[in-house]
């Protein structure tokens, strides 16, 4: 019997884009160049999150009409964003045939204590988390896969860092835990038990887990991939620089051979700057955008 | 024996576990050299166009065809069908052109039409049927002579054998059942002697 939307085939699409490159574009032609430089996805949005930072007021899933447009100009799968809790948002962008939904707290929030129930929808969600109990809440709600948050639109990698590091901390403690201590630690990290359980057995997360929030040179990509992360999402930091096609074919290579420094430095070399940038820890509270999410 | 995964994009841990569970050593492959040590080569399920230009750009595509006419068998899931194939149908993406099949990429639709379905693979053996995942997959819309189709669905073959050349619209690797990567692993087998 054939079924759609099952749980292997959300995850599924995941996994193929690991060691890849999913990148914030806007526009037809910014998908194209995307596609060109060998991204594995592109994110569909109005602005990338260093303008929607910048305009300030409500961010709302993007226009139907241009993320129509960018499904249309390119062959490789097409994401979108909705705000948390925006089930609604969620359905038109599955009536549309988007390929993955981003629940994402760079979008103002819809709803201030629930997330979207990700498991009633055929098409799949990633969403963004801080530390282990976060990923494992938004996987017990139905996504199939995990991106740090980071700190999107600033091109500053440090929060990224933060949270896969303390994603990968936790993972690394749990899996020495005694059993009787699963419970406890399960409390503790606002993690589901049975979920927690699994991530001691296997010593990983149950779905793919990539790294956002700051990306903006082969390097950063780099760096995240040596952490442990399965792939790049790169928002600002390719459109916002100053060759983005120069730029966005670095960091595909550069996430490809992580592991291979020579090659870093060759395809660091002569790709213009990167985007300028705000320091993260410079954020006021209110401006900090990862502490969206519940 | 050792079999290689290309490692350039994609799934390519779960093949790597497959492979092993067959009892074979594997290893990732990113770099000619490392092209040189296997005797036989997965191409994963990942995005047909970035591996494509990645496969180019390192020089990689010259390498595998040189090593495939010699006679290593190459396995190619999803994304490495679609490179494997000579004709991709309205596409003049890179590619490796080593088996005669004509493709239609995302043949089934958008993800929200990826399903998954059972398949009778009557070369891997069975019962049960084969339980096959298939994602954004392409299927394979004619072959040319010499070509032999392994299993089809719903009229549409999906999976097909020329000599040491294996094409899956579908992902064995992903499903725990490893007929598929042992009736490969016995290609490999036979084509070291």
């Amino acid at each position: 019997m054939e079924e759609k939307g099952t749980w292997r085939v959300k995850k599924g699409l995941a996994e193929m884009l690991k060691g890849g490159v999913i990148m914030d574009v806007t526009t037809p032609e910014q998908a194209r160049i995307a596609e060109e430089a060998g991204a594995v996805a592109v994110m569909a949005l109005e602005r990338v999150p260093a303008d929607i930072r910048a305009a300030g007021g409500v961010a709302r899933m993007a226009d139907p009409a241009v993320i129509e447009a960018i499904m249309n100009a390119v062959t490789i799968p097409v994401m979108a964003k909705a705000r948390i809790g925006h089930f609604v948002e969620a359905q038109i962008l599955e009536a549309m045939g988007v390929d993955y939904l981003d629940e994402s707290e760079v979008l103002t929030p819809a709803d201030e204590s629930f997330h979207i129930n990700k498991h009633q929808f055929k098409v799949p969600f990633v969403c963004g988390a801080r530390n282990l109990g976060e990923a494992l809440r938004r996987i017990g709600e139905g996504a199939a896969m995990i991106r740090t948050k980071g700190e999107a639109g600033t091109g500053d990698i440090v929060e990224a860092v933060r949270h896969m590091r303390a994603v990968m901390d936790e993972i690394r403690r749990v899996q020495n835990l005694p059993e009787e201590e699963l419970m406890t630690a399960a409390k503790e990290l606002g993690a589901p038990y049975e979920s927690l359980k699994e991530v001691a057995r296997a010593g990983r997360l149950p779905v793919v887990n990539f790294a956002a929030g700051g990306v903006a040179t082969p390097a950063d990509a780099s760096l995240m991939m040596q952490l442990g992360a399965d792939g790049i999402f790169v928002g600002s930091g390719i459109f916002k620089s100053d060759n983005p096609a120069a730029r966005a074919k670095a960091i595909v290579e550069a996430t490809t051979h992580y592991d291979d420094p020579e090659l870093l430095a060759r395809v660091s070399k002569g790709i213009g700057e990167a985007m300028r940038g705000i320091y993260a820890g410079g954020l006021k509270a209110e401006e900090r955008i990862q502490g969206r999410g519940w | 024996m050792q079999i290689g995964v290309l490692a350039l994009q994609g799934d390519v841990a779960e093949h790597l576990h497959a492979v092993e569970a067959c009892g074979v050593k594997a290893l990732a492959v990113k770099k000619k050299e490392q092209l040189e040590t296997v005797d036989g080569l997965i191409i994963p399920g990942g995005e047909s166009t970035t591996v494509g230009k990645l496969l180019v750009k390192y020089g990689l595509d010259d390498a595998i065809r040189e090593r495939a006419q010699a006679g290593m068998p190459v396995f190619g899931t999803c994304t490495g069908l679609i490179l494997m194939a000579r004709d991709i149908i309205g596409s003049e993406q890179p590619r490796l052109s080593l088996i005669d099949i004509h493709v239609q990429r995302n043949a089934f639709g958008r993800q929200v039409d990826s399903f998954e379905a059972d398949l009778v693979i009557e070369a891997v053996g069975g019962p049960p049927p084969f339980r096959a995942v298939f994602i954004r997959a392409p299927y394979i819309e004619s072959v040319d002579p010499g070509v032999e189709v392994l299993a089809e669905y719903k009229g549409k073959a999906v999976m097909a054998r020329q000599e040491g050349r294996l094409v899956a619209a579908f992902h064995p690797e992903l499903t725990g059942d490893d007929r598929v990567h042992r009736y490969f692993v016995d290609m490999v087998r036979e084509a070291v002697g």
